[in-house]
């Protein structure tokens, strides 16, 4: 597989422990008392979407749905919150997988946000129909700067599947 | 069915159910736990099974965050903590004349609460528990505690810091438990204004303010006035502070005035809160005589949670 169609660098398979360990980091990284500060973003949903684009067929809304659960848990928040957002997040993302990849990496940012921000709205409207407060437009800022991190989330989640360049004098290839 | 399956292709791949009926199912089943949850709030032992697993990375997590305040304890430096130490001893020499008398007068007032025949005083006991980390639902206000059930923890019991009320365990887990605080929406608290005695119940609005309710536009209230809570609810002892009025507007309009509060206690900083014991068994309350319905509303929240 390569980082995205168009490009001829070819990738490592990925190894299924480094998904695994990923998503607890980012759930790590969601359970650091950052809950102050306006616009962190949800690092579950980037990595979950970033996985389930890449690796469509390892990573689905099985996980999503534990993962979720694991957030709201954390979070105090209602069961099935997270879970429903992070479900959702997943499909979409698979079924996007194959034309997202088509693309260069600043432009799949973009086609990330519209799912992530669908991710957050959909946690939003079922607190707010379950009688909840809008908790202010700061809310809706983490979507797009976990766009921002695509670039970068990308290539970290990548490095261990980059093979070393190797030049051939012999072969042309 | 069984016609069309002779024709069909043998499974070359193993795919799994198509993603739209995995989809279908996943949303359904966490539809049926929200409203489950926010409705019957019957998932305990669910979240408390999720949680054993959550707690290692939950506490994982807190590590980076208490190694900084470690770091910055450790680099404040003899100086400070000589000071500290100077300002803390004369504030405790001020309070002498008072707590050196504290044993005596409530043994005193033990005795004449006996000869007048009323009941006891309740001693207030607990113990102290460290704030692990703030929730991240923006929704709603509260903390997770590094005690649960390991320690004895049920929920129902109120919390308190050195200034005042923080909140009220929710939900209690094997390793930790969440309170919730004081400023969580419609999260209510009994309370009683020690200027007058007028009783009333202190509502949390969502955006760190408390709310004074069913307070008639008339009444003798104050900017500045304190509250304590009144102990009314059989949950929070009598006598602790909550919140001090910042803002009182009176409109013919309606019946009720507008009171605004601030809690007095550090309920969104972080520190340790001391987790009371709860309350001995309260005497049932007396039938009400059925005109009266000035005062309900008190313990509605509170009835829930236990």
């Amino acid at each position: 597989m390569q980082p995205t169609f168009t490009s001829s660098r070819i990738l490592l398979p990925v190894r299924p422990w480094f998904i695994v360990a990923s998503l607890f980091l980012a759930l790590l990284g969601n359970l650091l008392p950052t809950a102050w500060w306006p616009g962190i973003p949800d690092w579950v949903a980037l990595v979950l979407c970033f996985w389930s684009i890449r690796e469509p067929r390892r990573v689905g809304m099985g996980w999503a749905f534990i993962f979720g659960l694991a957030m709201d848990v954390a979070d105090g928040a209602v069961l099935g919150q997270h879970g429903f957002a992070y479900v959702l997040l997943a499909y979409l993302a698979a079924s996007q997988a194959r034309r997202i990849l088509w693309f260069p990496v600043a432009e799949q940012a973009l086609q990330i946000l519209p799912l992530l921000l669908a991710a957050q709205m959909m946690q939003l409207l079922m607190r707010l129909v379950a009688g909840g407060d809008f908790p202010g437009w700061g809310y809706l800022i983490g979507p797009f700067i976990a766009a921002l991190l695509w670039l970068p989330g990308t290539f970290l989640l990548l490095l261990p599947q980059y093979q070393p360049v190797e030049r051939d004098a012999n072969r042309p290839l | 069915m069984a016609g069309i399956d002779d024709h069909a292709p043998p499974p070359f791949f193993k795919r799994g159910p198509a993603p739209l009926a995995l989809l279908t199912f996943y949303l359904a089943v966490s539809l049926a736990l929200f409203v489950v949850d926010l409705r019957m709030k019957s998932l305990d032992l669910l979240r408390q099974t999720v949680a054993l697993v959550v707690d290692p990375v939950q506490r994982a997590a807190q590590t980076p965050g208490s190694l900084v305040d470690h770091a910055r304890v450790y680099l404040r430096g003899l100086q400070q903590m000589r000071e500290d130490n100077t300002r803390l001893q004369q504030a405790q020499l001020q309070m002498a004349p008072n707590l050196q008398r504290l044993d005596h007068l409530a043994a005193e007032n033990e005795r004449l609460r006996r000869l007048l025949a009323v009941k006891e005083r309740e001693k207030a006991r607990g113990q102290v528990a460290q704030i692990m980390y703030t929730a991240r639902d923006p929704f709603s206000r509260r903390i997770v505690i590094d005690k649960g059930q390991q320690a004895g923890i049920v929920a129902g019991q109120p919390a308190i810091d050195e200034v005042g009320v923080v909140g009220q365990v929710t939900r209690v887990f094997p390793f930790s438990a969440e309170i919730t605080l004081i400023t969580d929406k419609d999260q209510a608290v009994p309370v009683q204004i020690v200027r007058n005695g007028q009783r009333s119940v202190v509502f949390g609005l969502g955006d760190g303010h408390l709310e004074l309710r069913y307070i008639p536009a008339n009444a003798d209230v104050q900017v500045g006035d304190l509250l304590v809570t009144s102990g009314l609810d059989g949950i929070f002892l009598p006598g602790f502070p909550v919140a001090k009025v910042s803002e009182v507007k009176r409109d013919s309009a309606f019946a009720f005035a507008r009171i605004t509060a601030v809690p007095l206690a550090g309920v969104e900083n972080f520190a340790e809160v001391m987790i009371l014991d709860p309350r001995q068994e309260q005497p049932p309350p007396p039938p009400e005589p059925p005109s009266r319905h000035n005062d309900t509303g008190a313990t509605k929240k509170h009835g829930h949670k236990k």
